[in-house]
C-alpha cells in the first residue's frame, strides 16, 4: 500500500493520462472537497472584506468574527422549506441548477495544479474549459425560463446575452495567449492547460510580460470578459439587486438557491484559473529563471509554511483581542484551536516532502487567491453598469482590442 | 400627458406575455429600489420602457385628516412622520405656517437653532439620498459612508432634543429645548469633520467613469417641463432655473447669510447629483455662519396656552431637502385647524417620472426613482 502511494507521488504524470482510475477518482474528491473549503472561505472572506471597506465588521456572531456563519448558513439553507412557484415547471426548475453546478464544478478536471496534480491532461483543455464553461448558460436560461416569472426571465435573457457576447472577446484572448505556446523551435503550440504552463517554462516568462504590453492587453481583455462571463459586479446585470430583485434566480430558494450560489463562486475560481495559468504562469513560482539556484528554491518553498504560521499568528493576535468576558470563553478556546491547527499545518508544510510536493499548488492557489480579491474589490468600488453600456463595452471595446491584439501577436510571432 | 389604456387592466399582462414584445411588470410595493412602497407598473419592450403608472397609498395614515382632529400644538409630532428622513424641516414648515397664523414670530435665537438644525438635517436627508441612489446604481459602498456620517448629525439631534429620526425639534413660538452644553462645539467638530467625507464621496462618484455613464443624459427633464409639472428642489435646479426658496421668500434667519444656489445645465440625473452634492457645501456654508453667531436671547415666543388662532387662511413653504414643502392651513377660529393640506415635494416630483423614463431602458427607472429622492411617507402621508 506503502509502496503504492509513493510510487504513485514520483510518477510524472497525470492520473488521467496514467489510466489510474483510483487515482483519478481520488483527485476528484479532493479537488471536489478543496473547491467546498474554498468556496465556504471565499464566501467568509467576501462578506468580511467587503464589510471592511465598508466601514463595518460583517459576521461576528456565529464563532468567533463569524468564523462559522459560512456553515451556519449552508446548514439554514440545507434545512429551509422547499419552495417551488405554483406556476414553474417541476422538472426544469430542478435540472437548471444542477446544470449549473454541474458544468461549474466539470472544468476543474484540467485545472492544472501544478505539474502532476491535475485530474487530466488533455490535449484540448483550454476549449475544454471554456466549452463546458459556458453550457452554464444553459442553466440560467432554464432557470429564468421554468421560474415562470418576469423578473427571472428577464434576468435570464440579460445573463445569456452577456454570457454569449463576452466570450468572443475572451476567446481572442484566449487564442491570443495560445498562439504564444507555438515560439518554440519546432513551432507547435498546444492548448493543453499543463503545455500551456510548461511553454511559458521553456520561454522563461509569464505571457502577462510576453511582448509587452500585447500580453498584458490580452490579459486585460480577459479580466474584463471573465468578470462578465461570471456576472459579477460591476457586470452584474442579471441579478442585478436593485432592479430585477435577484434576477435568473429570483424564485429559488434553499438547497437550490444554494447551488447556484455555489456555482457562482466555482465558476469564478475556474475563470480565475484558466487567466492563472495562460498569463500569470501557473504553477509556477515567482521569477523561476532569475531567482535560480537552491538557496532560492528553498527561500520559495517555504512560502506556504511561512503563509500557514502567519496566518496562525493572526489568529492568535486576535485570540489576545478577544473581549474578556466569560460569555466569549468557548470563542476564545476555538479561536484558539483555529490557530492551533492553522500553525500545525504550516508546520507540515515545512516539512521537506510535503514541501516539495505542496510548492505548486500553493503557488497556483496564491494567484486564484489575488483575483479572488480583485472580485470582492470590484464590488467594494463599481456601480453597475448598464445593459447597453455593458454590450457595448463587450463589442465596441474588448472585441477589437482582443482582435487586434490576436493579430499583432500572429504578425509578431511570425517575425520574432 | 399621453394617452394610453389603464395598465391596471393587468389580465392583459398573460396575453402580451408570447403574443407580443409587450410585457407589463410590477416593480414593487416590495422592492429593494422603490425606496419604500412604491409600486410602479412598467409596460416594457424587451427592456426599453413604454410607459409607466405609479401606484401609492400604500403608505397612507391621513395625516391631514389628523390634524383637523387635534389642536395646532398636538399635531406638531405629526409633521415629522411625513418626510422622516428630514423630520426637522417638516417641523420648522409646519411651526412656521401656524406662526403667521397666529400672528407671532419666533426670537433670533430660535431662528439661529431652526436654520442649523434644518441645515444639518438637509445633510443627513442627502447623505441618505446619496447612499441609496448610489446603491440603486449599484456601487454598495457609498451607502455605509454616508450612513456612517449621517449618524453623526443624528447624535447631535439625539443631544438636542433626545429623538434622531422623529425630532420634533421646534415648538410653535420657537424652540422648546435650550442648546444643550457644547452644542456649538458638537456642530463645528462636526463640520470639521463631514468637510473631507463629502469629497470622499465625490471621490468614489463623481469622475467614475461608470457612475458617469449611468447618470449622464438619463431622465433628462427640461426646465419647460420642471415648471409644467410642478417640480421643485435640486430636480428644479438641476434643469438650470435658480429657484430656492431659501432666497426667493427668505423664512426663519436664512436672509442672514450668504449661500449660493447651485444650478445644473442639462437637467439630467448627473446634473442633479451634483447639485446636491453642492448643496451640501452650501449647508455646510450656512451652518459655519450661523453657529459662530447664535444670538443671546428667549426661544420662545409669547404664545398663548391655548392657540386660537383667527379665522382665516394661510400658506407657508419652505425649501425642504426634497423642494417645496408648503402648508396650508384653514382656521376656523378653533383650537382645532378646520382642514390642513401640505404640499409634499415628494408627491409633486414624483410625477415626472413617467416623463422621464419613457423610451429609456428598465435600469434607468430605478436611477430615476433614486434621482427624485422620494420619501413614500410624505408622498402618502
Amino acid at each position: 500500500m506503502l509502496d503504492y502511494i509513493t510510487s504513485y507521488l514520483k510518477s510524472d504524470t497525470t492520473p488521467g493520462q496514467a489510466g489510474n482510475f483510483l487515482w483519478a477518482f481520488i483527485y476528484i474528491l479532493l479537488i471536489f472537497l478543496g473547491l467546498s473549503v474554498a468556496v465556504i472561505a471565499m464566501n467568509w472572506l467576501e462578506r468580511k472584506i467587503l464589510a471592511h471597506m465598508q466601514v463595518r465588521l460583517g459576521p461576528m456572531r456565529v464563532g468567533p468574527h463569524g468564523l462559522l456563519q459560512p456553515i451556519a448558513d449552508a446548514l439554514k439553507l440545507l434545512i429551509k422549506e422547499d419552495i417551488m412557484p405554483a406556476e414553474a415547471d417541476p422538472v426544469v426548475f430542478w435540472i437548471a441548477p444542477l446544470i449549473v453546478v454541474i458544468t461549474a464544478f466539470t472544468v476543474f478536471i484540467v485545472v492544472p495544479f501544478g505539474p502532476t496534480h491535475a485530474v487530466t491532461d488533455m490535449n484540448i483543455g483550454v476549449l475544454f474549459m471554456l466549452g463546458v464553461s459556458s453550457l452554464s448558460v444553459l442553466g440560467i436560461v432554464t432557470a429564468g425560463w421554468a421560474s415562470n416569472s418576469h423578473y427571472p426571465l428577464i434576468g435570464a435573457l440579460r445573463s445569456s446575452a452577456q454570457m454569449v457576447s463576452y466570450e468572443i472577446a475572451m476567446g481572442l484572448a484566449v487564442v491570443s495567449a495560445i498562439l504564444m505556446t507555438s515560439l518554440n523551435t519546432d513551432g507547435t503550440g498546444t492548448l493543453s492547460m499543463i503545455g500551456i504552463v510548461q511553454a511559458q517554462q521553456a520561454q522563461e516568462t509569464w505571457f502577462i510580460f510576453k511582448f509587452f504590453p500585447l500580453g498584458l492587453i490580452a490579459f486585460f481583455v480577459f479580466a474584463v470578459a471573465m468578470v462578465a462571463e461570471t456576472n459579477r459586479a460591476p457586470f452584474d446585470l442579471p441579478e442585478a439587486e436593485s432592479e430585477l430583485t435577484a434576477g435568473f434566480h429570483t424564485e429559488y430558494s434553499g438547497f437550490r438557491w444554494s447551488l447556484f450560489f455555489l456555482a457562482e463562486y466555482s465558476a469564478m475560481i475556474a475563470v480565475s484559473s484558466i487567466a492563472v495559468t495562460l498569463w500569470l504562469g501557473g504553477w509556477m513560482r515567482p521569477f523561476p529563471h532569475w531567482l535560480t539556484g537552491d538557496t532560492w528554491d528553498l527561500v520559495f518553498s517555504l512560502f506556504p509554511g511561512v503563509t500557514f504560521v502567519l496566518l496562525a499568528l493572526m489568529t492568535f493576535y486576535s485570540t489576545i483581542r478577544m473581549p474578556k468576558h466569560p460569555y466569549f470563553r468557548v470563542q476564545t478556546i476555538g479561536l484558539a484551536g483555529f490557530g492551533a491547527v492553522l500553525g500545525l499545518i504550516g508546520l507540515v508544510l515545512f516539512a521537506p516532502p510535503v514541501r516539495d510536493r505542496v510548492q505548486d499548488i500553493y503557488w497556483f492557489a496564491i494567484k486564484v487567491a489575488g483575483f479572488m480579491y480583485l472580485y470582492i474589490w470590484y464590488r467594494g468600488t463599481f456601480p453597475r453598469y448598464r445593459f447597453d453600456q455593458l454590450m457595448r463595452v463587450g463589442w465596441k471595446v474588448l472585441l477589437p482590442i482582443g482582435l487586434g491584439v490576436l493579430i499583432v501577436t500572429g504578425i509578431l510571432g511570425v517575425l520574432l | 400627458m399621453t394617452d394610453r389604456s389603464s395598465p391596471l387592466e393587468l389580465e392583459q399582462a398573460d396575453k402580451t406575455f408570447l403574443d407580443s414584445n409587450e410585457l407589463i411588470i410590477n416593480m414593487g410595493p416590495q422592492h429593494p429600489a422603490t425606496h419604500g412602497v412604491l409600486r410602479v407598473i412598467l409596460k416594457l419592450d424587451g427592456e426599453k420602457v413604454l410607459g409607466t403608472e405609479c401606484v401609492i397609498g400604500y403608505l397612507h395614515r391621513g395625516v391631514e385628516k389628523i390634524a383637523e382632529n387635534r389642536t395646532y400644538t398636538m399635531f406638531n409630532p405629526y409633521v415629522d412622520r411625513m418626510d422622516y428622513v428630514a423630520a426637522v424641516s417638516n417641523g420648522l414648515g409646519y411651526c412656521e405656517a401656524v406662526e403667521k397664523l397666529l400672528n407671532v414670530e419666533a426670537p433670533p435665537r430660535a431662528k439661529y437653532i431652526r436654520v442649523i438644525l434644518t441645515e444639518l438635517n438637509r445633510l443627513a436627508s442627502h447623505m441618505l439620498w446619496l447612499g441609496t441612489h448610489a446603491l440603486d446604481i449599484g456601487a454598495i459602498t457609498p451607502l455605509f459612508y454616508t450612513f456612517r456620517d449621517r449618524e453623526e448629525v443624528l447624535k447631535i439631534f439625539e443631544k438636542y432634543c433626545g429623538a434622531r429620526l422623529t425630532t420634533h425639534a421646534f415648538r410653535i413660538g420657537g424652540c422648546q429645548y435650550e442648546t444643550y452644553e457644547g452644542f456649538e462645539e458638537d456642530v463645528k467638530k462636526f463640520l470639521k469633520f463631514v468637510t473631507p467625507k463629502i469629497d470622499e464621496y465625490e471621490e468614489l462618484l463623481t469622475t467614475n467613469r461608470i457612475w458617469v455613464e449611468r447618470t449622464r443624459g438619463v431622465g433628462f427633464l427640461s426646465a419647460a417641463d420642471c415648471k409644467a409639472l410642478g417640480v421643485t428642489g435640486p430636480v428644479l435646479r438641476a434643469s438650470g432655473v435658480k429657484w430656492d426658496l431659501r432666497k426667493a421668500q427668505p423664512y426663519a434667519a436664512y436672509s442672514d447669510f450668504d449661500f449660493e444656489i447651485p444650478t445644473g445645465q442639462k437637467g439630467d440625473t448627473y446634473d442633479r447629483y451634483i447639485v446636491r452634492m453642492q448643496e451640501m457645501r452650501q449647508s455646510l456654508r450656512i451652518i459655519k455662519q450661523a453657529v459662530g453667531k447664535i444670538p443671546d436671547g428667549p426661544i420662545m415666543a409669547k404664545v398663548p396656552k391655548v392657540m386660537k388662532p383667527p379665522v382665516g387662511e394661510i400658506y407657508h413653504s419652505i425649501e425642504a431637502p426634497k423642494g417645496e414643502l408648503g402648508y396650508f392651513i384653514v382656521s376656523d377660529g378653533s383650537t382645532q385647524p378646520y382642514r390642513v393640506r401640505v404640499r409634499p415635494p415628494s408627491f409633486v416630483n414624483l410625477q415626472a417620472l413617467d416623463q422621464m423614463v419613457r423610451g429609456q431602458l428598465v435600469a434607468d427607472v430605478i436611477a430615476v426613482i433614486g434621482t427624485l429622492d422620494i420619501v413614500l411617507g410624505e408622498v402618502d402621508r
